[in-house]
């Protein structure tokens, strides 16, 4: 049944790529990823307390409520079927989408949470067994309603009582948290505080394009194009082998962040059990920059180069050239200071200001350039090899990823949840597909009105009676399908994993 | 030169504790052996102790762990830790290697062993505490291993049996540029490595110290410590865990819970009991009433406080006096001279009022009378930090307690005025002062009070060799502050060489 959906609806669609004008929308949100909220702590305000006490009451539905799962997957089928609830078997109503509906309407985020978001993924994602167990049951979830209200420690035993509670309350997003010690909805009744305490979590990473701004020059504030979504694509190989190769991790999922930048979920469990000292400790491993952008020099790293460090100037020296030369061109007229700044050697630094004070609009390519040709020309009072490792820095400096460690360093800080829509930009949190990462393109992330027309649009025809998703008629289906497979080859490893204890657990008890 | 003599058992409890130590006499249990020096406490003690030998260990312990953590809150480096921690450690918890060959090898190690375990029976209650706990014991157990004899650490630490995996030459080879670039070395260094999970070592990783393979850390040799550091944490706090679990279901002694109690307690500010010889001053001529006013320029603040008090209103409130004379019951004050020494700042109120309403307390308080015990025990022990510090906190017209506690409940401002009056103006130590009482370090701040107030007289016994660490050790008891202010400021006034404790009465 098509939906009267006008194609001119979705946003972000001008020529230019840009997605700064889709901006208005409480751009404010898009900063609170990571801070809002820390430690476990009681409700902030009265009202959301309030709140959070009417949320609790209206989370315990009935059971027969519950929907089944949104398809069947053959790989976890549902131990025992289940009546199919109302809103499920019939069609749902259609939505009205004129040409000034924006995707924060309500009725735009109930038709997306109704038929688009893959709730049954998400569980198994997060739940780590074909049945439901503490791991997902105790989970906090938090949740940003339309009127900014923020809802911790919401948990729910099953994907569907998540999905029931997405609809009721529309969510503009919500947030994914640790696995407590016991249910977070029943925290205030635990006798002894220390009862409820949080247990696990995936490993946790933030890039964000905020820490670039000081070297990025195509783009300002939330905005961003291809040329400095480079900065990202960098961080992400970056980070991901040295996750892979250093620390030993399988299984991590990059997700877009719906605007300008990354998350990344490493989900072994063996990721997901580190404590606070050792999350800081790869953090620490992980960040190289040190101090914020008052110009000085923020590289300051021993030679021999740590080998995790060496890998990765590898690996950046080949984007420093094209990303960072040709498209950022930092160094243009007045602020090549920066660069003269970085060079430790007084008489080059005096060589290139006069080179480039006669010509300042030389391109930041040719500056770059000039630092070799003129210390060829013997304008260095230093070593070469000051030199070549002052250059090393400053490719770093220009290139290495710039984390929001403080994100990593806590076993309960909140991070949003993958597909969750972007309340900024109506872009729908995709996983990134790092072994075609440099192909992953930001501006061409579906926005939820998007894929709403998508479906209305679908041509294809069911066939054998197996019913098609409304998700496979859209283009989040790659997404999602993606997912599907990152979840199964989680999901097998944990079964392994399972198995080697409980064999490892039968020995110890033979003697 | 000046003698300490911490008698820390208060003479009512010790009369029990002897009858105890009859019943308590026969360890039937068997001893352990101890082969190293250094000790993971993985088993835990067997054999019977007397309740005093409990008690002093405990406490001698304690005080090793209050002084350690004093060096951490004071910034001193791990140099002057060290430095500052050899006496305290020889004093109270002295530990020699194997080839001291000293006779009281064992019974050393033996206080080691127990000490540890009742302080962890005693701090498993909260997480607070044993975090606390843990931090302290294993900046305890790094300074012994830094200084133990290096064969003898060789064999302690092969005997832990920590799963270490060597990394052979093969190995060596392959990544032979990864693991000098890793480890800081030079090329060609001969040096071994072994291999761990990199969550053994994570203050390494998180410096980029080690090499990373696949999850495993390629660690140095020479960065064994912080290896077997980190695995004595990990074990610890499982096994703090796991009493913190069963203390509720411990069948505890009702002679031992009383005493775990008021250790877990010393932990806040660690207790001192008075010491007798605290009131033995060597110089210091039999105080009268009159030479109180000149003597508050050696008195702490908590005493200044009550003095100014005192003179400005010519009376103090019930808690204070009592605070008040035992203070000066401690430095030395008969109690004639201190009936006086009330009489005569009591301005106001006439000679019936106070034979009739103050008298008998003053007397009461220095055991003249009141029931048997209290005058055989000669009436109470001057207060201690820690009492002060855990006492309610003073009501309107009330001065008694710590100031550092009790002027900083809303502001800073009334401690820091009371500072200035008192005569410290020095900018960065008030400052420090303030960090301090955030912090509800408030006998830190005391000591740092202390230091800077005597900074000349203390360079100089420190330069010259005639006070040793211990004599300048943290001050815990209002008395030993007078006390040691006294002694510093009155330097090479005829009192040096003279040991207290015999002085005669006049
Ligand atoms: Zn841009």
């Amino acid at each position: 049944m098509p939906h009267s959906v006008t194609p001119g609806s979705t946003p972000a669609e001008d020529s230019s790529r840009t997605i700064s004008q889709v901006e208005p929308v409480k751009s404010e949100l898009d900063t609170q990823d990571a801070h809002m909220a820390d430690a476990p702590s009681p409700a902030d305000t009265p009202a959301e307390a309030q709140a959070e006490e009417r949320m609790e009451k209206q989370a315990k539905v009935n059971l027969e409520d519950m929907f089944d799962g949104e398809d069947s997957d053959p790989e976890f089928p549902s131990s025992a079927p289940q009546p199919k609830s109302e809103a499920e078997s019939s069609q749902p109503a259609p939505i009205r989408i004129n040409p000034r509906s924006v995707f924060s309407d309500p009725e735009i985020m109930k038709a997306f949470y109704q038929r688009l978001f893959p709730f049954r993924y998400l569980f198994q994602w997060l739940n780590h067994s074909p049945s439901p167990t503490n791991d997902f049951a105790h989970r906090e979830f938090a949740f940003t309603l339309p009127n900014d209200a923020y809802l911790r420690y919401q948990s729910f035993p099953t994907a569907d009582l998540l999905r029931k509670q997405c609809l009721d309350q529309l969510p503009s997003r919500f947030e994914i948290g640790p696995v407590y010690s016991a249910n977070p909805r029943d925290r205030k009744t635990l006798r002894k505080a220390s009862s409820f305490r949080p247990l696990a979590k995936e490993l946790v990473f933030d890039i964000d394009m905020t820490d670039y701004d000081d070297i990025r020059t195509c783009c300002t504030g939330a905005s961003i194009c291809h040329k400095c979504w480079a900065f990202i694509t960098m961080a992400i190989k970056v980070l991901d082998v040295a996750l892979r190769e250093d620390f030993g991790f399988k299984h991590i999922l990059w997700v877009y962040s719906g605007r300008r930048g990354a998350h990344a979920w490493v989900c072994d469990k063996r990721a997901r059990e580190l404590d606070d000292t050792k999350r800081r400790a790869i953090a620490g491993y992980l960040e190289l920059l040190k101090g914020g952008d008052q110009g000085g020099k923020r590289v300051n790293v021993h030679r021999p180069l740590h080998p995790h460090l060496d890998r990765s100037l590898n690996i950046l020296k080949e984007h420093f050239q094209a990303s960072i030369l040709h498209e950022q061109d930092p160094w243009t007229e007045e602020k090549s200071a920066h660069l003269l700044n970085l060079l430790p050697d007084p008489t080059l630094r005096a060589a290139l200001q006069k080179k480039w004070d006669s010509s300042p609009s030389r391109p930041s390519a040719s500056k770059w350039a000039d630092i070799d040709s003129v210390a060829k020309s013997g304008a260095l009072s230093k070593s070469s090899k000051d030199l070549l490792e002052a250059k090393q820095d400053i490719v770093l400096e220009y290139t290495y990823p710039r984390l929001d460690a403080e994100v990593s360093k806590k076993l309960n800080h909140l991070l949003k949840s993958p597909f969750v829509v972007h309340p900024g930009t109506g872009r729908v949190c995709v996983p990134i597909d790092t072994r075609i990462v440099e192909e992953f393109d930001p501006l061409g992330v579906p926005t939820v009105t998007q894929l709403l027309t998508e479906i209305d649009e679908w041509q294809g025809t069911e066939e054998d009676g197996k019913k098609v998703q409304d998700w496979e008629k859209t283009s989040l289906k790659p997404y999602i399908e993606f997912f599907k497979v990152f979840i199964a080859g989680l999901l097998k490893e944990e079964k392994s994993g399972l198995k080697r204890e409980r064999e490892e657990g039968t020995e110890a008890m033979e003697f | 030169m000046i003698r300490h003599d911490y008698s820390r058992v208060d003479p009512k409890r010790r009369a029990d504790i002897n009858y105890k130590k009859r019943q308590f006499a026969k360890a039937e249990f068997q001893q352990q052996d101890y082969e190293h020096r250094l000790n993971y406490y993985v088993l835990p003690p067997t054999a019977e102790i007397t309740l005093e030998e409990f008690e002093t260990w405990a406490i001698n312990r304690l005080k090793v762990l209050s002084e350690l953590e004093a060096c951490g809150f004071r910034n001193r480096s791990p140099e002057e830790t060290a430095e500052y921690m050899t006496s305290i450690l020889n004093k109270y918890l002295p530990l020699r290697s194997n080839s001291s060959r000293s006779q009281s090898l064992q019974e050393e190690r033996k206080k080691d062993h127990y000490s540890h375990f009742i302080l962890r029976l005693a701090f498993s209650a909260t997480e607070d505490l044993r975090r606390r706990f843990s931090r302290l014991e294993t900046m305890l157990f790094r300074l012994r291993f830094k200084d133990d004899d290096l064969l003898e650490r060789r064999d302690f630490v092969s005997s832990l049996k920590l799963e270490w995996e060597e990394v052979g030459n093969a190995e060596k080879r392959e990544f032979r540029d990864e693991l000098a670039a890793a480890g800081g070395s030079k090329k060609g260094d001969e040096q071994e490595w072994f291999k761990v999970d990199w969550e053994r070592v994570p203050e390494l990783v998180e410096q980029r110290k080690v090499f990373l393979k696949r999850g495993k850390a390629y660690v140095p040799q020479r960065e064994q410590m912080s290896l077997v550091v980190a695995e004595f944490t990990r074990r610890l706090d499982e096994a703090l865990e796991l009493t913190a679990r069963a203390l509720p279901r411990l069948d505890e002694d009702d002679r031992l819970a009383p005493i775990l109690a008021h250790l877990s307690q010393s932990f806040t500010a660690p207790d001192a009991a008075y010491s007798s010889s605290d009131a033995e001053i060597d110089g210091l001529s039999a105080i009268n009433a009159n030479a109180i006013d000149s003597l508050t320029q050696n008195f702490p603040l908590c005493m200044r406080n009550l003095h100014m008090t005192l003179r400005a209103n010519s009376h103090l409130k019930h808690y204070g006096r009592l605070q008040y004379t035992l203070f000066l019951k401690g430095i030395g004050l008969s109690l004639d001279e201190c009936i006086v020494f009330w009489r005569r700042s009591f301005k106001l109120i006439t000679d019936e009022k106070f034979q009739k309403e103050y008298r008998y307390n003053v007397r009461h308080s220095y055991g003249d009378v009141g029931g048997d015990a209290n005058r055989r025990g000669r009436g109470y022990t001057p207060y201690s930090c820690q009492k002060l510090l855990t006492e309610a906190l003073p009501g309107t017209g009330q001065a008694h307690g710590c100031p550092y506690r009790t002027l900083t409940q809303d502001s800073v401002e009334p401690l820091i005025a009371m500072l200035q009056r008192t005569g410290v103006a020095d900018r960065d130590v008030l400052k420090t002062v303030k960090e301090d009482v955030a912090k509800k370090r408030y006998h830190v701040a005391c000591n740092r009070v202390f230091e800077h107030a005597h900074k000349k007289e203390i360079k100089k016994v420190r330069d010259d060799g005639s006070w040793s660490a211990t004599d300048l050790d943290t001050i815990v008891h209002p008395n030993t502050y007078f006390k040691r202010s006294w002694l510093l400021k009155h330097l090479g006034e005829g009192n040096a060489g003279v040991v207290g404790g015999d002085k005669m009465e006049e």
